[in-house]
């Protein structure tokens, strides 16, 4: 147990939490750190299982992006200690993507777990994030604006109707009800990563500007600590005046360095935090190491929303998907090899003209991470890998689309190549399905009357 | 004596991760002040600095900030198109850093 922890509490009034894990379910949590916290008299035990970081195709087919079994996994470790030691447990974003059929999965999970474990009777809580495009059709209609994030346009009809499935980013107000409500364990939708936190904190009356900060610091578990390690345990300590956070991995430490750093981690600002109903403004946060493993953070300052705007992600289907790979090692094709994927996307275009499909050529050992914007481009590999992908509205298309142009560039027609039996290397020679390809349709925000109205609660018990 | 050095060699933490799904920030985090003021001062990654690097207009910068707390530099750039779009190659943004690593940072000890 860390030192700081041994100390006792730092003041009277308190609230510990217990992260063992930035993305539940993602990759597995390591038992040794959370172990140490549940030695660490944790008041609950929270972790974040969502991220808009796994791309559309999780959102848009609704389907997690990690097995079931680790998130069975993670789940029971969670569960049998929160049961065992008394406090409640939340997760929020259940499932990556937080739609209601992970918030369901997730529940079900919970409640074969308790049958499995003969636990004690206890309260599940949960509740739904998604929005039904009619809902958002109407707001259209009617001349509301759903406005755009990061440059985006207003939300128009032709993108609504190419959204498959819409969720809501909740903020704290679903798991303070539930929370109230008796819930021993709360599955939520989708919801903000620093709310999951800052809900218990709010609501034992510690100040909203620490508590959201609580949640922004707690949320990717031990990536606030250094030397980086993933899926190790840290507890983070609220007072009325300060938040406190521990590695509790023995080789980690949380350092000023560590958590002003990942405070600003996957944000593109980090002096704001956005939430449903305002935002923290974090420039006159003051970061001092506390002891060894332990920093103090003060000064983060709440700022109420004017008005009520909630956060939509959104996914729509693009097509079906079909993906070949060939590799090049004539330094003459690697040189000309615009020419060589320009005449297989022609061989395409012969076959189905120039629209209704997609066809895109990533070619590693040039650009394939960077696009235009590498500036290396010029000088290649002396081998290159292209993968070629073929999207269109049906499998058979889809297959046929990839499957000329990754054959096609064997026969590829460069006019003083030497070798003339084939232009390209397969790895296979063949065309291989892949998820269907989906994209990111909405990334709005959407005026609210009230922050509970998209995010029904429901509460039942389970255990015997 | 003063001597150029690579900024891989002096950064701590050099790397980029998507910032909602339309964005990928970058993260340049130093080891001491001295390193952090260094680098601000020389400009090597100002925001021309940082679209002459990756060929990008000034406007696809959304933010450019110094943190002071972290001892870091801090960009964000708006995605060629938004993440795992069918093309990208990249979705969480994690690999964009690369051409950082090599910019010559001058006036080093």
């Amino acid at each position: 147990m860390p030192a700081s922890i041994q100390h006792g509490r730092s003041a009277n009034h308190t609230l510990r939490i217990v992260c063992p894990n930035g993305h539940l379910g993602f990759a597995p949590i390591k038992s040794g750190s959370f172990r140490t916290g549940c030695h660490c008299e944790p008041d609950l035990i929270c972790a974040d299982s969502g991220s808009c970081d796994v791309g559309p195709v999780p959102l848009g087919a609704d389907i997690s992006s990690s097995p079931l079994q680790w998130q069975v996994d993670d789940l029971e470790e969670m569960l049998l200690a929160s049961r065992r030691l008394g406090v409640p447990m939340i997760v929020g974003s259940a499932g990556d993507t937080g739609t209601n059929s992970r918030v369901d999965l997730f529940v079900g999970i919970i409640r074969e777990l308790a049958r499995k474990h003969g636990l004690a009777k206890f309260n599940v809580g949960y509740f739904y994030s998604e929005v039904s495009k009619e809902a958002l059709r109407r707001r259209i209609v009617a001349g509301e604006e759903i406005a755009g994030l990061d440059a985006r346009s207003p939300l128009d009809l032709a993108t609504l109707d190419a959204t498959e499935r819409v969720v809501a980013m909740a903020g704290i107000h679903p798991y303070i009800k539930l929370l109230n409500e008796g819930a021993d364990v709360i599955i939520g939708g989708r919801s903000s990563d620093c709310a999951i936190f800052a809900a218990p904190a709010v609501r034992c009356g510690f100040p909203e500007g620490l508590a959201y900060f609580y949640g922004k610091v707690l949320e990717c578990a031990s990536f606030c600590a250094e030397p980086y390690a993933g899926k190790e345990s840290v507890l983070g300590e609220i007072t009325m005046d300060d938040v406190k956070i521990t590695a509790l991995l023995p080789e980690q430490r949380c350092t000023v360095a560590s958590v002003a750093g990942h405070a600003m981690y996957e944000r593109a600002n980090p002096f704001y935090e956005h939430f449903l109903g305002g935002h923290i403004d974090m420039s006159q946060c003051r970061y001092e190491q506390y002891d060894e493993r332990t920093v103090r953070v003060t000064g983060p300052r709440y700022v109420p929303a004017s008005e009520l705007r909630v956060k939509l992600e959104g996914a729509g289907k693009v097509g079906e998907r079909y993906v070949g790979i060939v590799g090049v090692r004539d330094p003459y094709t690697i040189a000309n090899i615009d020419l060589v994927t320009g005449w297989a996307r022609q061989q395409v275009v012969e076959r189905f003209g120039d629209s209704g499909y997609e066809l895109h050529f990533t070619v590693y050992g040039r650009n394939a991470i960077l696009g235009d914007r590498e500036p290396l481009k010029a000088t290649p590999a002396h081998e290159l890998g292209i993968v070629v992908q073929g999207v269109a509205q049906t499998k058979g298309m889809a297959e046929e689309v990839c499957m000329i142009a990754t054959r096609q560039m064997f026969y590829a027609r460069l006019p003083q190549v030497k070798g003339t039996a084939g232009g390209v290397a397969f790895l296979l020679d063949e065309v291989m399905p892949a998820s269907p390809a989906y994209r990111w349709t909405l990334n709005h925000t959407m005026r609210l009357d009230d922050p509970l109205e998209l995010f029904p609660t429901f509460i039942e018990e389970v255990g015997i | 004596m003063m001597a150029s050095r690579k900024l891989s060699e002096i950064a701590k933490t050099i790397r980029s991760k998507n910032a909602g799904v339309d964005k990928i920030t970058f993260d340049v985090i130093f080891p001491d002040r001295a390193t952090y003021d260094r680098v601000r001062a020389s400009g090597i990654l100002s925001r021309a600095a940082v679209c002459r690097i990756f060929g990008v207009d000034p406007a696809l910068i959304s933010d450019h900030v110094e943190f002071d707390p972290a001892l870091a530099i801090k960009f964000t750039i708006y995605r060629r198109m938004p993440s795992g779009s069918p093309g990208d190659a990249d979705v969480f943004g994690s690999q964009q850093y690369g051409p950082l690593l090599d910019i010559e940072v001058p006036g080093m000890p």
